[in-house]
């Protein structure tokens, strides 16, 4: 058994988690509400990585976090650091490929919420931030976990765009999923054994708890 | 525009047409009544800030809250509004005691509870504080939504249909109650509806409109008794519109004289309508008085017509009937009759009776030139609403 890459990719979810939160709930309630023009255009951009093989979004992230790139260029000046093949290039990969993942169920959630709660809430005087705090947040929570739930087990497999941008380094990019394929090739059929062993549990014990807090939430609502 | 209480003026074109003007004292009911799609909830979400109106203005109590050509227009949160939604839109993740305590984040923290458990047993609710909304009848979640509105002791209190939801037992309970707890509301309270009977018993003064634009305001029973324009008369449900010519005045007795399908009515004095000039008419079915066969009755020496029962339905203790006077092919008389009244005088289709129109009552107007206007649709369903002579 690997713990740094267990304990690495449980870092990685995590961190993929925290970023996606805040960003998911911006980006989904703008998504649910609001009518513009170019509505489309993005919401199929921010889907692109359920359909896109994860080599191909690998490879156009290595281009783009590379020495040569603006980006990263901008990275190493800021940081003293190169963004391929390091923890934070894999970080942000991560928040790229899981987009779809955190955004959709939080969008579907906050367009189940009516427009009349929202201007309820309003004319009991709530302000816009206490309105999401106390209304819109509860009312959409299951979307949320759900969402949570979906980019924390989706990082832990996600094995593609890691390999590409993170590459292989024990402690610094090597995810668990990484170590499987790794030990395999290795012939340590024991070792992935158990590595797999432990990812399944895992993912098992994540989506259990999800549809456990959503069915509890369910009668409630109905009785 | 007045400093006290509430007054609207809106006017757009798009996305829904507006032509809107209307106040509202402290402690008045203004019901505003129309069909649907007529703009009645546009102007309640205009007055609460949920909807900008293109042109216009909107003033509280001497503060401005919206005006289109000085760019001022304040946040819902702020002008202090107390909205009951239609389907009354409580938050459903919190209790009835929750909802109400939502809308108390002006008062310390400290005081919100025991003031949200005044307010809901004024609304008659002690005892389900802390049910959800999914476990409240319909007519406990309106209480509830009530009793949100009160929370902050709002400028304005607006009731959007609040009574649409409830089956009719409770809606009357909701009527008696609405009206006990009017006494004590200081503020000017805008109600929508679109049912007549529920705005003649609960408006201080109604307003009609249609197609977003006020046609006419007043205490509830000139607006239904004397409307302005044929097209009124229609939205408050006149079925008695007919046209006819005036032939002259008579200021000593106080009557008009009017032509209609060949005979002369004498009705009450409205000298605005030159002799000569055509006219539409109205009356309330009240004001029709059946003949009794065996002796006469009171009225009965007023405007007696003859005709023929063209129609008669029973309507519980009451039967509608459609009476042809001149013919066949000219829209008839209605009136609503006692059962027994019409029982005892044998009235069925194709008896002949006689009615009197009690000259009071007949009301005139400007001939109806609003030919090509909607209302022909209605007409096609209810030939009553027809202004044909």
């Amino acid at each position: 058994m690997d713990w740094s890459a267990l304990a690495l990719s449980l870092k990685l979810a995590a961190w993929t988690m925290i970023i996606l939160l805040p960003l998911g709930i911006w980006l989904g309630r703008v998504l649910a509400w609001r009518r513009f023009r170019r509505k489309p255009l993005i919401e199929a951009m921010l889907a692109l990585p359920l359909v896109l093989p994860p080599t191909v979004l690998g490879y156009y992230l290595l281009v783009a976090f590379g020495g040569a790139s603006p980006l990263g260029q901008l990275y190493q000046e800021l940081s003293g650091q190169q963004l391929v093949f390091s923890f934070a290039g894999l970080l942000f990969a991560s928040v790229l490929f899981n987009l779809p993942f955190a955004i959709q169920p939080m969008q579907r959630a906050f367009e189940a919420i009516p427009q009349e709660v929202r201007d309820a809430a309003a004319c009991c005087g709530l302000s816009h931030w206490r309105t999401l705090w106390r209304i819109e947040i509860p009312l959409a929570w299951p979307g949320i976990l759900s969402a949570l739930v979906l980019t924390f087990a989706h990082t832990l497999g996600e094995f593609g765009v890691v390999l590409m941008v993170g590459g292989n380094i024990p402690g610094e990019t090597q995810t668990i999923a990484i170590a499987i394929y790794d030990r395999v090739q290795s012939f340590d059929t024991a070792g992935a054994g158990i590595m797999s062993a432990a990812l399944l549990l895992i993912s098992l014990l994540a989506i259990g708890c999800t549809y456990l807090t959503t069915s509890r939430r369910r009668p409630r609502d109905h009785d | 525009m007045t400093e006290s209480g509430l007054n609207v003026r809106l006017k757009q074109a798009a996305p829904i047409p507006l032509d809107v003007d209307l106040t509202c004292a402290p402690g008045e009911m203004l019901v505003l009544v129309g069909p649907s799609g007529s703009g009645k909830s546009s102007i309640l979400r205009a007055i609460a800030g949920l909807l900008r109106a293109k042109n216009g203005c909107i003033a509280c109590n001497g503060a401005v809250w919206f005006d289109a050509a000085k760019g001022i227009g304040v946040s819902p949160q702020r002008r202090r509004v107390g909205f009951v939604f239609q389907h009354y839109v409580l938050f459903p993740h919190l209790t009835a005691l929750g909802n109400v305590i939502e809308a108390l984040i002006d008062l310390p923290r400290a005081q919100r509870e025991h003031r949200a458990r005044d307010l809901l047993a004024r609304v008659h609710l002690d005892g389900l504080e802390l049910r959800r909304p999914m476990e409240l009848s319909g007519g406990q979640q309106q209480r509830v939504a009530v009793a949100r509105a009160l929370a902050r002791e709002p400028n304005v209190l607006l009731l959007d249909e609040p009574f649409s939801a409830v089956d009719r037992l409770t809606r009357e309970r909701l009527y008696r109650e609405l009206a006990e707890l009017r006494r004590e509301l200081a503020m000017p309270v805008v109600l929508v509806t679109h049912d007549l009977d529920e705005a003649q018993m609960l408006a201080d003064r109604m307003s009609v409109l249609y197609q977003g634009r006020t046609l006419q305001t007043g205490a509830p029973l000139e607006v239904m008794t004397r409307p302005r324009t044929a097209q009124v008369a229609q939205l408050v449900g006149m079925k008695n519109v007919f046209r006819a010519r005036v032939i002259s005045h008579d200021n000593e007795r106080a009557i008009t004289i009017i032509e209609w399908r060949g005979r002369r009515l004498e009705v009450r004095l409205q000298a605005a309508f030159a002799p000569g000039s055509q006219v539409t008419w109205a009356i309330p079915r009240g004001q029709l008085i059946l003949h009794r066969r065996d002796r006469p009755s009171r009225g009965e020496s007023e405007n007696p017509v003859a005709g023929v029962v063209a129609e008669f339905v029973r309507l519980g203790e009451n039967a509608a009937v459609a009476i042809h006077v001149g013919g066949t092919d000219k829209p008839p008389l209605f009136m609503l009759i006692p059962l027994h009244v019409a029982q005892r005088n044998n009235v069925r289709p194709g008896a002949d009776v006689v009615v009197s129109l009690l000259g009071h009552g007949i009301h005139l107007m400007p001939p109806d030139e609003a030919r090509g206007s909607p209302q022909r649709k209605r007409r096609r369903t209810q030939p009553a609403a027809n202004t044909v002579t």
